[in-house]
Formats: structure tokens, sequence, C-alpha cells
């Protein structure tokens, strides 16, 4: 009953960790269905990764002189960690997401200023300095061994994965890996892609990638029950999908041998996660509606060509930074039109009124 | 080795000459700044900012040894033109933002001696010999001068009062923006 | 979308673009009530201040008696409206009191003690449409009709701006797209005919072609009842528009039903529309057809501490409090009192306001209702406020620069075009009160244009005064130089006098010497 408070007196929206919460639910069977395939090593890595971001929130938080409960019960640090998980190597040493946590949160969020001030994505700047400070250990990636097959390890086995090393032998390529290594010996695509690529296999996650990466279809259907909740708009993933497919069935289309078929894109590597879950991240994200568009088509189109010319043979972590740091222009530089003015901001003329 | 650090020497004497040269040749006069920042100036010459007048005062501030924010009539509108043409930044909100105050008379105890007529700056004093002063409102500054000139203490600043015509909304009591907790931990450590 | 004659191009950017938000209705149950008129309270409180524009001057003075319709107080200027007794009765005091305002502040108004006899005072009704169109603003005038739809700006100025720039189209905002209001629905529903002859009355005086009454598809019963009045009449059209906050707005409604933009920096009357809210329509329809002046308005009383919500008809002046007596008063502690509708109203911490001219709702909302409970937390860029913005600000980006103190920035973002509907705050996850930030920055740069107004007269005057003195001070030498100068002459002449006469005397005596 105190005054001065301002209208409006009703409120409509989505509490943030509400928000946070429908992204978790979105990841549920993704991550469910990457545990499934790898077995206690990503269990252990993904816990791993979570507790070290809520940690490290905790602290952050804490050393602001603020209490920690409200910071963490919006769930964006778990979040974080959830997002980089996902996107680790499925047997990566446990410090690996000890350290990318820490990273994500500290130097990544609350360096910038903490929710809502950060430039870039926690989760992907944290998998990028991670690949380039420890490229071994990064692109170890295994064939899916799902739980209670005979090869899989057991909870304690397990145990001596993430906390020691991968036994010898289990390792073995993604398809980009394989796509790159086989081209740079002048193996053609045709010849290559024999028995590897399959785009079924592809999509229900029969494929060596990282954790939560492999099973494109549950990471689309996720997708789309986010943006049937309006949690995130169409723009971003639309754009996205059709930066990375565009180019890729331009390039196929004139030579088969060299470029990848555009579903192979889509659906291997990391590109549905970031469509639909990391170039979404609202903080990182333009929010001009046409920014959103040039901005996601970005990101599609830097990953497809770091993918085809670039060092590495997974591009989506890095477009996304790139872009992410290209937001703040992006924004500038595609405000909408207000209404009754044009584009440039001047009031539009007095039309005469048509007589009838 | 010798004739690297020879050609480097050279090149920076060479290129110091020239910044030198057109230092010289370039060079703004100073001066304009001070009569544009008078311009600026309520121009009542009241004071209050403590520099012999508004001509004062644009000197300090062009020398940069007055804050933009030092002149009390000029309020925050003036603090923000002065601050956009020096360059320098503001936080509107750290304007200690005083209520503007004006003079008024207590009719029982003026006695019409027309000193507080005769100081002010803006003429915003009515009145005659031996007849009761008015204020007009419109014309004060609050520079106090007539208050302390008054023998009787019948002339006195009082706070402007908040109308209906006159109120603003208050800016949102901010949630701890992040500078300002870094700055507060920074304090406390 | 059952726009008549927009164009196919408008109406596909609407798919891409869709602006607003939808706030639960919460019309029900009041809207399913019948307006009922409510006794007279013991004291009626008319502020001076119940429109946009200069407050009106009183013209009755303290223990006068007044008859229902009689003048209180005259407008003051151009911009401005007058007030009349809503009932026979005398005027026990001119005063500041509180009114309705976001500050709590005091205004002055008129006290009126009504008397129960209700005497009036002769009232002239006219055929409108024998009447000159400038008679006929002149009529609403001083009939002191003002805006309903909330704005409350003298409706008679926008009549005589439309005899000036050439109108085609009369709109009547039926929107109410207020969540919680149901006055505008009632009156639509049970004057249908006044809220037609209102329209024809206006197209008459701004000499429009066509008349097009948008009315929100939740108000079924309300299309009907116009459509009903409607037919058989040449160029009125009752348009359903969608149910979306705000379509009542002025420009969206125009832009929806038309396709046409108001340029920012002008009036609607500059793309040849005007917009009327079905109140105003009412109020002209008495004010002409009968002469009666504007005294008495619609009210909805509701809100979910509320016993029963209900639409009310009562005279102007009369206490909040005795309405929400009369719909049985409270039957829990308000987590808010709101003059006004939910998404624009006034948040008052009293009951004892009066209802004024603007008032359309008087609201008692439950904690569960406002969402007070939730906490603000930090922006996250979730782009919720410019996907809403029916504008197409960037509401998140301008109040960061105000948040920055850099007013400057905002304005510069757009802050000047903002209507304050508060669609932006409604969505916004983190509950920032962006709406005050806004508000905020606009009283903070018309003060500050106030305050530099006042800088620039002062600085005349101390200019005027220096010039003063120094030509004072200049005269006064001269005139000292004058002075100086007459007497040098003078003892110049004095001295040369004396010499003379020494010289005479001692010739003389030297003569006598010599003699």
């Amino acid at each position: 009953m105190n005054l001065f408070v301002s209208s409006p007196h009703a409120h409509g929206a989505r509490p943030v960790g509400q928000v946070m919460l429908l992204v978790m639910l979105a990841l549920l069977p993704a991550t469910l269905a990457g545990f499934w395939h790898f077995g206690w090593p990503a269990i252990y890595l993904w816990l791993v990764t979570v507790i070290s971001c809520a940690f490290t929130e905790t602290l952050c938080v804490r050393l602001t002189g603020r209490k920690a409960g409200p910071a963490l019960a919006d769930g964006s640090a778990v979040l974080t960690g959830w997002l980089l998980a996902l996107s680790l190597p499925p047997w990566a040493p446990w410090w690996a997401g000890v350290i990318g946590g820490a990273f994500a949160m500290v130097v990544c969020k609350h360096a910038f200023g903490g929710l809502g001030q950060n430039l870039f994505n926690p989760a992907m700047a944290a998998r990028v300095m991670l690949l380039i400070s420890f490229p071994v250990e990064m692109t170890q990636w295994l064939a899916p061994v799902p739980l209670g097959s005979a090869e899989a390890p057991s909870a304690l086995g397990a145990l001596a994965i993430t906390f020691g090393a991968i036994p010898d032998g289990m390792t073995s390529a993604s398809l980009l890996d394989h796509v790159r290594n086989e081209a740079t010996q002048g193996i053609t695509l045709s010849t290559s892609l024999t028995g590897v690529y399959d785009p079924l296999e592809l999509s229900v996650g029969v494929r060596a990638g990282s954790m939560g990466e492999t099973t494109a279809l549950l990471l689309a259907g996720g997708g789309i029950f986010l943006l049937f909740m309006r949690v995130i708009g169409v723009r971003i993933p639309a754009a996205f999908l059709l930066g990375i497919a565009l180019p890729a069935a331009l390039a196929h289309f004139l030579a088969p041998e060299r470029y990848l078929p555009p579903m192979a894109h889509l659906l291997a590597g990391g590109v549905m996660l970031g469509a639909f879950f990391i170039a979404t991240d609202y903080v990182t994200s333009p929010s001009t509606p046409l920014g959103q568009w040039v901005f996601g088509l970005g990101c599609g189109l830097l990953t497809w060509i770091i993918r085809t010319w670039g060092a590495y043979p997974e591009g989506v972590a890095f477009a996304v930074l790139l872009m992410n740091a290209a937001t703040p222009l992006i924004d500038h530089y595609t405000r909408p039109r207000i209404f009754g003015r044009t584009r440039s901001g001047r009031s539009l003329p007095p039309a005469a009124p048509k007589g009838n | 080795m010798l004739g690297a650090i020879l050609s480097l020497s050279l090149l920076g004497v060479s290129l110091g000459l020239v910044l030198g040269l057109a230092a010289r040749k370039f060079r703004v006069e100073s001066g304009g700044i001070e009569a544009e920042l008078q311009a600026l100036m309520p121009g009542s010459n009241c004071g209050q900012c403590g520099y012999p007048g508004c001509a004062g005062a644009a000197a300090a501030l062009a020398r940069g040894e007055a804050a933009v924010t030092c002149c009390p009539p000029g309020g925050k509108a003036l603090a923000e033109t002065l601050a956009a043409r020096l360059g320098v930044s503001l936080d509107a909100s750290a304007v200690a933002e005083e209520l503007p105050r004006i003079a008024g008379v207590q009719e029982e105890i003026c006695i019409g001696c027309t000193k507080c007529f005769k100081v002010c700056p803006t003429d915003a004093v009515l009145g005659a010999a031996k007849q009761i002063h008015v204020v007009i409102r419109e014309a004060c500054t609050g520079c106090a001068k007539c208050e302390n000139t008054c023998p009787t203490g019948a002339i006195m600043l009082t706070p402007v009062p908040v109308t209906l015509q006159t109120w603003v909304w208050p800016r949102p009591a901010a949630t701890p923006s992040p500078e300002s907790v870094l700055a507060g931990a920074g304090a406390g450590a | 979308m059952g726009a008549p004659d927009t164009p196919l191009f408008v109406r596909l950017s609407r798919l891409l673009k869709r602006w607003g938000a939808h706030p639960e209705g919460h019309k029900y149950p009041a809207a399913g009530t019948e307006i009922t008129a409510i006794p007279l309270p013991a004291l009626l409180t008319l502020p001076l201040s119940q429109h946009v524009g200069a407050p009106a001057r009183p013209v009755v003075a303290v223990g006068q008696r007044v008859l229902r319709g009689q003048l209180l107080a005259e407008a003051a200027a151009t911009i401005s409206a007058p007030i009349h007794a809503p009932t026979s009765g005398t005027v026990t005091g001119i005063a500041e009191v509180p009114v309705p305002h976001p500050s709590g502040l005091s205004g002055m108004a008129i006290l009126l003690a009504p008397d129960g006899l209700d005497e009036a005072v002769e009232f002239h009704g006219a055929d409108p449409f024998t009447l000159e169109p400038a008679e006929i603003a002149r009529r609403v005038a001083a009939a002191g009709v003002v805006g309903l739809g909330g704005a409350a700006f003298p409706a008679a100025v926008k009549l005589s701006q439309g005899q000036r720039t050439p109108i085609s189209t009369l709109i009547i905002n039926g929107g109410e797209c207020e969540p919680y209001l149901s006055c505008d629905d009632r009156l639509m529903r049970e004057r249908a005919p006044a809220v037609v002859d209102g329209a024809r009355i206006i197209r008459h005086t701004v000499g429009a072609g066509r008349v097009l009454i948008g009315v929100e598809t939740n108000k079924p019963e309300a299309i009907a009842a116009l459509r009903e009045a409607a037919a058989g009449l040449e160029g009125i059209r009752v348009v359903p528009v969608p149910s979306r906050y705000p379509m009542g707005s002025a420009q969206q409604l125009i832009s929806w039903l038309t396709g046409l933009e108001v340029p920012a920096e002008g009036r609607s009357a500059d793309i040849g529309m005007l917009v009327h809210n079905v109140g105003t329509a009412v109020a002209i329809h008495r004010a002409i057809r009968f002469g009666e002046p504007f005294t008495k308005r619609v009210v909805t009383v509701t809100g979910g501490a509320l016993r029963t919500p209900r639409n009310l008809e009562v005279c102007l002046g009369t206490p909040a409090a005795a309405l929400v007596e009369f719909c049985g008063g409270l039957v829990d502690t308000p987590a808010r009192l709101v003059i006004g509708g939910p998404m624009m109203g006034i948040a008052v911490n009293t009951l004892d306001l009066p209802i004024i001219k603007g008032t359309g709702g008087v609201l008692a909302l439950s904690a569960a209702e406002t969402g007070a409970r939730r906490e603000e937390g930090p922006c996250i860029r979730c782009t919720s406020c410019v996907g809403a913005c029916p504008i197409g600000l960037l509401p998140l980006e301008m109040a960061a620069r105000i948040r920055g103190g850099d007013l400057g920035a905002s304005v510069d973002l757009g802050l000047k075009d903002c209507i304050g509907c508060g669609t932006c705050a409604f969505v916004c996850p983190s509950k920032i009160p962006l709406v005050q930030y806004f508000n905020h920055a606009k009283g903070e740069l018309a003060a500050r244009e106030r305050s530099k107004l006042k800088q620039d007269a002062i600085r005349e005057l101390a200019e005027a005064r220096s010039a003063r003195m120094e030509r004072e001070a200049r005269e006064k030498a001269e005139a000292a130089a004058r002075r100086k100068a007459e007497r040098e002459r003078a003892k110049a002449e004095a001295a040369a006098k004396a010499a003379a006469a020494a010289a005479a005397a001692e010739k003389s005596a030297s003569e006598e010497n010599t003699a």
C-alpha cells in the first residue's frame, strides 16, 4: 500500500527462474539420451560441471556481498553448467568440467557484472577455452557404449575414467573429425562417408560426439518445445539452421565430392544444440527482431565456413562467440522502426485524407 | 646494429620535430571557451558558486578548477549542458539536487527599507521605501543575497513547494547494480 | 481480422509483428451487471483540474447555493474544461484536498454539500443537424465534456481541430483494452443508440465521411447492440478488433482499422482521422440533444478484494470509498488500490479520493492479482518488452540508459514516442518497473526544460539590471562631471571676478597713490 507504485498493476510474465526451468526441461531428453549412450562417466562429468558452476556462482555472489540464494534460485548457473557439460566429450576428465565451469562463471559471467551483463555465452566461451588449452582431452570422442551393454563401464569403473584416464582403444573419431582427416589424405567424400554417414543414426545419437550433442532429434524436439512455450523466438534458430543449410546445399550441389551434404551439417556436431539452446541465449544475442535474423544467419554461416575451411573440424562454439562479439553492433544498426516514424527516425509526413 | 639505432633515432627526432612544429602551427587559441561558458551561466552573478560572479565561475570551469555542478541556480539542466560542452561525464543522479529555494517576504516584519531589492541581482524584489516588498517567484534565483542583507529577517528563502504540475516520478530504487555492488565490495575490502 | 479496407500487405505484416500483450481480462463479473446509480454522498469534491490543460477557474462563492447543471468553474484557457454542479446544494468551500494523482499531492477543489432536492437549471437541447459545426463545438466545450478514454483531453478542442483539418474518418473507440474495466462495455450494451447518435453528431461536426466503431471481440454483446443501433444508417460500421492490449490506444486502433500510421510528431487529424471514446460520444449526445453538462459517469468497481464487483453511474466528486461501500465493501485487505485500469491506472493509498471525469475504474486488487510478492531482478535481455511494445521501441535499452543517468540517450532511442501503456513492464520476467523509468525520465526532462526557461528569463533580467546599473552609474558620473564642471566654471568666474575686482582695486589704489 505504499505510494509511488508505478503502473502496470498486473504482471503477466513467467519469472526468470521458471524460464530457466523450462529450458532445462527441454534439455532433459537429450541429456538422458547422452547418459544412456555414454554411461556413467558422462553422468559424473555432468554432475561435476554443474556443481562447479553452482559453487563458483555462489562464491562470486557472496564476494559481492549479496545473498547467494536468490542468485542460485534463478537457475542460470546450473543451466550454464548443464550446457557446458553437454558440449564436452562425454568421457572427459573431471578437471575439465571443474575448470570449464569455474571459467564460465568467474571470467565469462561475473567479471562482466553477473546475470544479464556478459558479452559472451559463458558455456561456449568455456568450451573454447578448454578446447584450445587441452586439445587432446577435448577431442577424445568415443562411439556410444550404452548403459548395460558389455563394454559400458560400471558405476565404480567409471570413476576411474572420469577421475583417471580413458582406457586405450576406446576412442573413436566424430563424423566431422573423420571427414576432415580423410579429406587431408585426399580421399573423396563418397568414399570417406561410406559406412560412416547415416542420417538416421546421426539423428538418434548413434555416433561419436559430445555428451549431449549427438541426439539431434531430441535436441530439436526440445527446441520446438521451447518455441511452443514461447521461451525462445523462432528467428534465431531458424536463421541459424538456414545459415548453415543454404551454403552447405549450394556447395554440395556444386561439388558433391568435396563438400558435405546439408543434412550432415545439420545433424552432426553441435548445430542443433547451438541453434536452439546456445545462440538463443537472451543475454548474448541481439534484442531487435531484424538483429536476431542477422545474428542467426551469421552463426550458421560462420559454423559452415569454419567446418569447411577452418583449422578445427567443428565451429559452432567459435561461430556463436564471434557473433556474440558482434551483437552490440548488430543491435545498434538494426533498431526497429518506431511507430509513426521512418526508419531514419523522422516523423512520417501527414497524409492527405482520402475523400470518400 | 648501429644502423638500426641510428635510423630509429633519426626517425624519432624527425617525427618529434614535426609534432612540435604542428603544435605551434595549429595552436588553438584558448579563451573562446571561457566566453562560451559564461554565456551558458545564469548571469545573475549571485556568487553562490564561490567565484567572483558568473565570469569568474566560467573562468574556473575553463581552467578545470570548478565542478560542472557548482552553480545551484543552474541546477541539473546547467550541469548537463556544461558537462556536454566540456566533455566531462556527469552522473545526473550524482548532482546533489537540493530542493530549489526562493525568497519570500514575511509582511508583518518587513519595514520597507529597500535594502533587499537593491542587492537583488535579477530585480526580483518589488517595492518602494516604507512599503512592504514582494518577491516575483519566477525571477528569483534563490541566491540568498536579500536574506543576508535584511535587517529584520523578514525576507527568507523557503523551498519551492512541489505541485501537481511540477511533481516528477522518482527514479526507481535501483536493484543493486553490478557496479555499485563491486564498488561497495571494494570499499569494504 | 475484420479490418475493412486495410491493405493486404499491412495485414500480412501483422502476422510477423505481434505487438501488445494478452492480459487476463477479469472483465466479469462486473461486465455482467447493469449500470446502477448510487445514492448521493454527503459531500461532493470537485477538483478544478479534472482534464488535460489549465485548471478551471471557480465562478461561485463559498456559501452560495447552486442548482444541478450550474457552472461552478469556467475553462481558464483554450485547453481547459468547465465544471458544473452534479446536483443542487451549497458550496461549502474551495480548498486543497487530496486528488487522484500518483504523487498523492493535493489540488484545489470545490466542495459541494448536496441538499437532496436535486433542483436543476433549465437545459436547452437542440437538433444537432440544424446547428452549425462551430456551435456544436462551442456547446460541447460549455458542457465540459472531456475524452473519457483515460486521457481526459477536452473533447471540444478535438472537434474544432477537426474543423481546421479535413477529416475523412471518425473512429469511435470501443476498444476498452484495459483488463477489469467494463464501463464502456456496459455503456455500449445498454446505451448503444446514444453511442451511435453521439457518433453521428461528431461526424456532422467534423464533416467526416464515414464512422468506424471499433470494439474488441471480447465484447460480443456490445458489438451486437451497436450493430442493431447502427442498422440502416449510412456510413456507420461496427468493426470487431482483436482483444489485445493496448488496442484501445488511438494510434493502434487507427492503424488496425485503416492501415494508416499517425505521424510521430503529428496528430491523428494529420491523416484525416479523429478518434473519440464511446463514453465521450454519449456525453456529446447528452450535451447537444438535451443541453446537459457532463456531471455523471459510469465507473467499474471491481478487483479480487471486493465483495460484489459492478458498474455504477456516479456523480463526479463522489468519493471512491462510497462506491466501494455500495459494492459491499472489501472482503480482504487489498494489496493495491487503483484508480483507473490495472495497466495505466494510478496506485493510491486511500479511497477518500473523488471520482473525476477521467476515472473509469476503482480497483481493489489482491496480492495474487498484482504479482506484488515477486521481487525485481536484473534484466536478462529476454526482449519480451521489445516484442510487446506497440510503438516498436527498445524498452530494455531505454531503461538501461535512464538507470545510468543518460536521459539524452534514452530520448535518442525514442523515449518521447513512448505512450506509457505499460505493456513492456507487464511482460517483463524480471519485473523491472520500466514505466516508472520512462515516467521519471519524461518528468525530469520536462522539469529541466522548465528550469532552462526560467534560467533564460533570469539571465535577461540580470542583463537588464546590469545594463541599468551601468547606465545609472554613467548618468551619475556624467551628472557629477557636469556639476564639477559647473562648479569649476563658477569658481573660475568668481576667481576672474575677484581678480578683476582686485585688479580694479589695485588700479584705483595705485591711482589714488599716484594721485
